[in-house]
């Protein structure tokens, strides 16, 4: 059969004027241009709230410092983390997924195109609400800017006497409007895996990376809905006077903070097993074996799922819980460990006995699995309710989850980065700029975030704008600091890779890698219409069975 | 085209997948209950804490018979749906309308409830905390009932217009799915409301 017949409408769009490019890209409905979209969304945040990171850590360089002010280091903290994970890390690996998923199940675009477009553009409102009320917070009041009151937003920090003006009205819209975003894109997600494999891509014989996405869309249903529902009550009780949040009438305070954890630890494994997915297909890839235990694999991500939505009080052992309720949570968020653990042996037996290649993808995979680990023994000694009862709100707990979300989730991306980038653009990153980006931030992040759990042992609590000196916590804080500006340095030199690559760097072909998933059987970057004939398969690496029709996997499977 | 450009053979016999309208609308019910069940647990855990009356014991009353329109409403539309999909379309909108009927019976319902419990015994949003878990619930679940009716009637301009058909039954289906569960949502909220909360 031949397609180079065929002229497709928009394959061409290319060549036309930069007008019409941009108009193409905003109206489209294409699963990669609006995964692209989603990338670059994220990565703009990334920027801005690594600045806001870094106006962070030059305030607590030095004891008595007064780089900015106590009510600016507030505004800093809860946009840091607020952007963090509803604009960067959400958006980023949503866009991982868009452009990915379809691609790898054989599929032409997702379930339902226009709502993927929608779901976009509403994650993209939040933030442009959130970041907004720099200049709208302060309404009529003169009071407040940017929302001030933590990224989980306590009560009653958010009810009207504490917060005047509408600085928190725009942090409430922007999480409500980006988590409608987000249940649409998860949905899509669902419904896309579900039922638009090509022929013969059974459940079982699904990449990893559908099957972990498949769950994260599972769990974004169930989680990230009722922080929605939280935020709608506190809505209510800002616009229309309502009690839920309101100790005065009887209200309770306890009640956000388990609503907002329901949501927010689950969130954690949201985030995580995105990352997961990048793993499972990376490392096989530049170990030449195939991913170790599958269907363990599989079952293993399934468990993290049920688990990790019965966890969410370790977050709340310091506000004084019973003894039962105090045991449960320790008792499952050490169960958490177990699926996550298993994870772990299975990437350790993909390596064993692999050639492994150390790529710069594969760099970030081996860096991702050293700091996972060590991430989760501190959640481990953090999950132990007396452990936490002497460490929580400390610096400890803050270097224990950035350990997490820098450590695994950025370190994994990175690697994603590495490996899809020539998919995506058709052009292979330098791997010069690559090693001094990994070497760089792998020094900077350690830097920061091993000596950060010293100062929380020595007592120093989180979201302090300043401490008194001789504390022992002055040279370490310094050195802190140092370290952000080192992997300021590193995220510079990926900046500028992603850039310099795209204009000049070598040409990769459909399979740079040598990989066996569906996405590179086909041109980098794919056509509009991604697959001329729907393929057929019959393992779970059918560009392996392609190129190796003498021996091919489906003999095994 | 790449060297790949037939690279796959061998299609399996048979090879079909699940309705993407059907698992896209069992997803977003998934979604609906997890925001529910937060409105319940928020009515559960508040209930009895007020600090000053109004109490539900006071000033609720069942409100038997707009319930049992809601119930029926979701026959209805079933045995709507069954119709369209043996393509008697005259059945199929007769029913439809009846259960719009039922629907908007069922809202009409509410609207006196509240005008009653505002005018009558003065509870609002702001009065106390049954106020507000009560009218977030309740309205919540009031929301989903006329979202529904507007997406029913949609669908009923549609069928006078002549437009709807037995193809059409798969998308009327997904729709009867969205409407069983508000329907289902009542069953909770309504014992939540009116059996336990009381």
């Amino acid at each position: 059969m031949s397609t180079d017949a065929i002229t497709f409408p928009g394959a061409q769009i290319d060549d036309k004027p930069w007008v019409d490019r941009l108009h193409g890209w905003l109206t489209t409905v294409d699963h990669k241009r609006l995964g692209i979209l989603y990338i670059l969304f994220a990565l703009f945040f990334l920027v801005v709230a690594g600045l806001e990171a870094i106006i962070i850590r030059i305030q607590l360089m030095y004891p008595h410092n007064n780089f900015v002010s106590p009510q600016v280091f507030n505004r800093m903290f809860t946009m840091h983390g607020t952007t963090m994970i509803f604009f960067v890390a959400m958006p980023i690996l949503f866009g991982f997924a868009n452009y990915l998923v379809p691609l790898m199940i054989g599929a032409r675009d997702m379930a339902f195109p226009r709502l993927n477009a929608f779901s976009f553009w509403l994650t993209a409102l939040g933030g442009l609400l959130l970041y907004f009320s720099f200049l709208g917070g302060s309404g009529l009041y003169g009071a407040g800017n940017a929302p001030d009151v933590g990224w989980w937003a306590y009560a009653p920090l958010t009810a009207r006497a504490f917060s005047a003006g509408h600085s928190s009205d725009y942090w409430t819209l922007a999480l409500l409007v980006s988590g409608f975003g987000s249940i649409g894109t998860a949905i899509n997600i669902i419904a896309t895996i579900l039922c638009m494999r090509c022929p013969g891509m059974k459940l079982s014989r699904m990449p990893l990376l559908a099957w972990l996405n498949l769950v994260m869309a599972g769990m974004v249903l169930i989680a990230v809905t009722p922080l929605s529902a939280a935020q709608i009550m506190l809505l209510v009780d800002r616009y229309l006077g309502g009690h839920f949040f309101d100790a005065q009438a009887g209200g309770s305070a306890v009640l956000w903070m388990h609503f907002f954890w329901i949501f927010g630890h689950p969130e954690v494994y949201i985030l995580i097993i995105p990352c997961f997915a990048f793993m499972s297909e990376i490392i096989p890839v530049f170990s030449r074996k195939p991913i170790f235990g599958y269907p363990v694999m599989v079952g293993a991500t399934v468990c993290i799922g049920f688990v990790s939505m019965s966890v969410w009080a370790h977050h709340m052992f310091t506000i004084g819980m019973n003894s039962y309720a105090n045991s449960f949570f320790t008792i499952t968020t050490m169960a958490v460990g177990v699926p996550t653990g298993i994870k772990i042996f299975n990437w350790l037996g993909t390596m064993w006995g692999g050639q492994i290649q150390f790529k710069i993808p594969m760099l970030f995979c081996i860096g991702f699995l050293f700091q996972f680990l060590i991430a989760g023994l501190t959640g481990i000694m953090l999950a132990a309710a007396p452990f936490d009862w002497q460490l929580g709100n400390s610096y400890f707990v803050v270097a224990h989850f950035h350990y997490v979300i820098v450590g695994g989730i950025l370190f994994a991306l990175f690697a994603a980065f590495y490996y899809w980038y020539p998919k995506m653009t058709g052009r292979m990153l330098s791997e010069r700029l690559g090693k001094w980006h990994f070497w760089l931030f792998v020094i900077g992040f350690h830097l920061t975030f091993d000596l950060m759990h010293i100062p929380g042992l020595l007592g120093m609590p989180r979201r302090i704008y300043t401490y008194e000196p001789g504390r022992g916590w002055d040279t370490l804080n310094l050195l802190i600091t140092i370290g952000a500006f080192i992997q300021v340095i590193a995220i510079l030199v990926f900046v500028a890779n992603l850039i310099i690559s795209y204009f000049n760097g070598d040409k990769a072909g459909n399979d740079p890698w040598d990989a066996w998933t569906l996405e590179w059987s086909i041109s980098s970057p794919p056509p509009a219409y991604n697959f001329a004939s729907l393929p057929v398969v019959e393992s779970r690496r059918p560009l392996w069975d392609q190129k190796h029709p003498e021996d091919p996997d489906s003999r095994y499977e | 085209m790449s060297a790949l450009a037939n690279p796959f053979s061998q299609a399996p016999a048979t090879w079909t997948l699940p309705s993407r309208g059907k698992v896209a609308m069992a997803g977003l019910i998934v979604a609906e209950s997890a925001i529910f069940t937060i409105f319940v647990v928020a009515y559960l855990f508040y209930n009895g804490k007020s600090l000053t009356g109004p109490t539900p014991r006071e000033v609720l009353e069942t409100p038997i018979f707009y319930t049992i329109c809601l119930f029926s409403s979701s026959l209805t539309i079933h045995l709507a749906t069954k119709s369209l999909a043996r393509d008697r379309v005259g059945a199929f909108l007769g029913l439809w309308l009846l259960t719009i009927a039922l629907g908007g019976l069922f809202l009409y319902g509410t609207a006196q409830e509240w005008h009653r419990l505002i005018y009558e015994h003065g509870l609002t949003i702001s009065t106390n905390l049954f106020g507000t878990t009560y009218y977030s619930l309740v309205g919540l679940h009031g929301f989903h009932v006329a979202v529904g009716l507007i997406m029913l009637l949609i669908v009923a301009v549609f069928t006078l217009g002549g437009r709807v058909g037995v193809k059409q039954s798969g998308r009327i289906e997904v729709l009867s799915m969205y409407w069983h569960f508000v329907d289902a949502v009542w069953v909770v909220v309504f014992t939540v409301v009116y059996v336990l909360g009381r």
